[in-house]
């Protein structure tokens, strides 16, 4: 029923051969597969070029500021819970710009999708060094080789105490289908980063630089165990895991709200003038 | 009217002696507006308040004492020079001022045969209400104490105040108006009100002073009244967050002093990009920088005109006292859904902190505008072009279309553009909403005399020292006075400014500022330029004397 609703637009600006295509095309597999009706569904998103996901897919849309896309889609659950409030932005947006918002939100454990296309460095500026660029990588910026200690979303989100913490891959997408759907019915803040080939600015970490490495986890995994997830989430070489490294129930920001516990919703909702008079008489 | 000044070091409780000598003299039924001096600290230092009352409400702050309450000997160093010849200065035993003026009260040896030498104060308090004509009764204490001490705090320090009350006579004439009704409360509290009053539902916010007083004012109600209170990581987070509840359809507000607001700018650009409705809240303190963190100033007044790359229609509204804080506040909120704009309330340190007698509001006589239903038929499109310019909104989970946000330049269903013509169109459409906006504008008040000599000019939190002042020149044999005062600044109403400015001999701009940023604004806008300048930027805010005597000064000049 939905599937006629969400669809891609006539034109995207990605180039041939991009990463984002297989998240795009994962993520509508996961909207689809979960039966959302596209009007219940907000994505969001800062700068960059994976921040233009919500420009090709037909639902409510953000397209904010640069590492901007996490306060208001915080926001945005905390005043309509009845929303489902999915974020598609890059690493530099998520992790460099909007560091302190990824960090303070995995704290604030609002109920919200956060899908990181991770390719490992700046394309909309072209090229430049990200938080994940590897040690050493060239740009035109990074003449002699990225000096800084490549940031690992993982393992900083599983210490912030993020209860759901997952990597993909776009060009594994209806693996990456799956773990957007957990990521998009899990109760709480999910990051899920997305390993995204760059075609025309990242010659290190190509297609065949990924699709070598990454490696499926499979049942024996135990994804309840904190300290497995923290040792997979540390793999960075040869192999490098891709699925669910952890996933833990906890109250999310709505439920342990006093006055959005109950299920409130306050977009278009009024104030009660006799509350509001009351309290000012109490100051005669 | 009287005037009297609470002043020790911080944590000697100078704030609970003056909510507490305030009460009582509301309960007398006298007007009351208090200002409070404070230092950036939590401990030390010389804090004081200014509390003036009388049968009619002050409208604003004077620096010559009828009364001082000295809990240290730092206080009466300081504030001597200012006692009226007729005043009195409370102190303890240990003062050795010998100034005809001071009593010294035992007020520590009192307190503690009652059990708690932390009731010392109370003492004094007392002592003062004697002294100033204001009756006590245990009835009416116990009640007040009440309000800002722990329970089991309150008998002693009735007894503590009944006893000080008991060891003075009556010096001064005693007062009585009709505010006993009235509440009491502060700039920020009026704010506050007023944002419920309009409907807030979403208030984020990082702690920054004058303005974090607003944050936890919000937070106190918000159980009650039933809207939501976020202490964001930081005031890009704040703004961005006010950005998405709105968005989502909650009316939102954020609020934060100059620095905060700095960081909060490409945010407002965002509002007016998306044509997202939101109240920002910027309380002024002296810049730049960090500035003076407790003190007053008016000098964001260009800044925040101006702030943002591109062009974006705004409104900015400067709160001129309480009562106007309530209402302009509540019509902020109105403005911004109506136009879909970002809406700026300027306030400052001392608008926020002073505490004023007023009227209770009505706060059901605020028009709530609804969204707009989405107009004539074929698929929604969140940036429709109309000849007002104003689309029509709709909020995400509606079936009837999908709501687009996008801070690149975007076509009619909010998508990216890149052509000169869509640009061009949408640039238009923005920036036609000003028009009709024109329109909303409320003119200055306008004070004293109908055909001046002289006008006097300002904006803010001036207008009480503007009120006093007009009041004190006209009743001198000079020059006839007459003034108007901006709440409404951006954009600048002109219709009055024309008449008056044309009509007096003289044009005098008075801001708490070194610029005259006001002055500027006009005659970038209208041409009129002032003939003079009474400005002040020292984080004291102007006193209706200190005003009329600058005037006079330039009068004819």
């Amino acid at each position: 029923m939905t599937q006629q609703h969400i669809y891609q637009t006539h034109e995207t600006a990605w180039c041939p051969g991009c990463g984002n295509f297989g998240i795009l095309e994962a993520l509508k597999m996961a909207l689809e597969g979960l039966n959302l009706d596209p009007h219940d569904v907000v994505i969001l998103g800062g700068i960059g070029q994976a921040p233009k996901t919500p420009q090709y897919i037909e639902c409510n849309s953000f397209c904010g500021l640069h590492g901007r896309a996490v306060p208001p889609a915080v926001a945005v659950k905390m005043v309509n819970l009845n929303l489902k409030v999915i974020i598609n932005s890059g690493d530099g947006d998520s992790y460099g710009e909007g560091g302190n918002h990824f960090l303070h939100n995995i704290r604030r454990n609002v109920d919200i999708a956060h899908f990181v296309h991770d390719n490992q460095l700046y394309a909309l500026t072209k090229g430049q060094a990200s938080p994940t660029t590897m040690e050493g990588m060239v740009t035109p910026v990074q003449v002699e080789g990225s000096m800084s200690i490549p940031f690992n979303p993982l393992l900083v989100a599983l210490g912030t105490g993020a209860g759901f913490v997952a990597r993909g891959f776009s060009g594994r997408p209806e693996h990456l289908a799956g773990l957007m759907k957990r990521a998009i019915s899990y109760r709480g803040y999910a990051l899920v980063d997305i390993f995204q080939n760059c075609v025309t600015f990242n010659k290190l970490n190509t297609y065949a630089w990924y699709n070598s490495r990454v490696y499926e986890l499979d049942d024996s995994h135990d994804t309840s165990d904190l300290a497995a997830a923290m040792a997979l989430a540390s793999q960075f070489g040869e192999q490098i895991p891709i699925g669910v490294l952890y996933e833990k129930p906890q109250p999310d920001y709505n439920s342990r709200h006093a006055q959005l516990s109950s299920g409130q919703v306050l977009a278009g909702r009024d104030n009660d003038p006799e509350v509001v008079a009351r309290l000012m008489r109490q100051l005669v | 009217m009287y005037n009297l000044l609470i002043g020790g070091a911080a944590g000697q409780g100078v704030d609970t002696i003056t909510h507490v000598l305030e009460r009582f003299i509301k309960h007398a039924g006298c007007g009351v507006f208090t200002t409070r001096d404070l230092m950036s600290r939590i401990r030390g230092g010389h804090n004081f308040a200014l509390l003036r009352f009388g049968q009619t409400a002050p409208s604003g702050h004077d620096d010559r004492l009828d009364g001082l309450i000295a809990l240290n000997e730092e206080t009466l160093a300081l504030h001597l020079p200012s006692l009226d010849p007729q005043g009195f200065a409370l102190t303890g035993l240990d003062s050795d001022s010998q100034d005809p003026r001071v009593i010294k009260l035992d007020s520590l040896g009192i307190a503690k045969s009652l059990g708690n030498q932390r009731a010392a104060g109370s003492v004094a308090l007392g002592a003062a209400l004697k002294l100033l004509g204001i009756p006590f009764t245990r009835e009416a204490a116990g009640p007040i104490f009440a309000r800002y001490l722990k329970e089991d705090l309150v008998p002693v320090n009735v007894q503590a105040a009944q006893a000080g009350h008991e060891s003075v006579s009556q010096l001064k004439k005693p007062l009585q108006g009709p505010y006993d009704g009235h509440l009491l409360l502060s700039g920020a509290q009026a704010l506050c009100f007023g944002a419920m009053a309009a409907g807030l539902q979403f208030y984020a916010a990082y702690p920054m002073s004058p303005s974090t007083s607003i944050l936890e004012h919000l937070a106190q109600h918000a159980g009650e009244v039933g809207y939501l209170v976020e202490q964001a990581e930081d005031e890009i987070a704040a703004i961005n967050m006010a950005l998405g509840a709105s968005y989502a359809g909650a009316r939102a507000m954020t609020g934060t002093s100059g620095g905060g607001f700095s960081l909060m700018v490409e945010g407002l650009g965002l509002a007016g990009m998306g044509e997202i409705p939101l109240v920002v809240v910027n309380a002024m303190r002296p810049g730049p920088a960090t500035g003076l963190p407790t003190r007053t100033e008016q000098s964001d007044l260009r800044f925040v005109i101006s702030a943002a790359q591109g062009e974006f229609p705004r409104m900015v509204i400067a709160l001129r006292n309480h009562e106007d804080a309530f209402h302009q506040t509540a019509r902020a909120f109105e403005m911004a859904e109506k136009y879909q704009i970002p809406v700026i309330l300027l306030t400052d340190q001392y608008l926020q902190e002073a505490t004023a007698t007023i009227p209770l509001p009505n706060p059901y006589h605020i028009r709530q505008p609804q969204p707009l239903p989405p107009e004539g038929k074929g698929e929604y499109a969140r940036y429709r072009y109309t000849k007002s310019g104003i689309s029509p909104r709709i909020l995400p989970g509606d079936p009837r279309g999908f709501s687009a946000v996008d801070s690149d330049e975007h076509d009619e269903q909010g998508r990216i553009i890149e052509d000169a013509d869509t640009r061009v169109k949408m640039m238009d459409k923005r920036m036609g909403k000003l028009a009709l906006l024109k329109k909303d504008l409320q003119e200055p008040e306008h004070l004293g005399e109908k055909e001046p000599d002289i006008l006097l000019i300002g904006w803010g939190s001036m207008d009480g020292p503007l009120r006093e002042a007009v009041d004190l020149l006209n009743a001198g044999e000079g020059p006839r006075v007459g003034a108007l005062v901006f709440g409404d600044v951006w954009p600048l109403p002109e219709r009055r400014l024309r008449k008056y400015a044309q009509q007096a001999k003289q044009r005098i701009n008075v801001e708490q500022n070194y610029t005259g940023q006001l002055a500027q604004l006009i005659r970038e806008q209208t041409g009129i330029a002032m003939d003079a300048s009474v400005l002040k930027y020292d984080g004291r805010q102007l006193t209706g004397a200190q005003i009329a005597d600058r005037v006079t000064k330039e009068a004819g000049k």
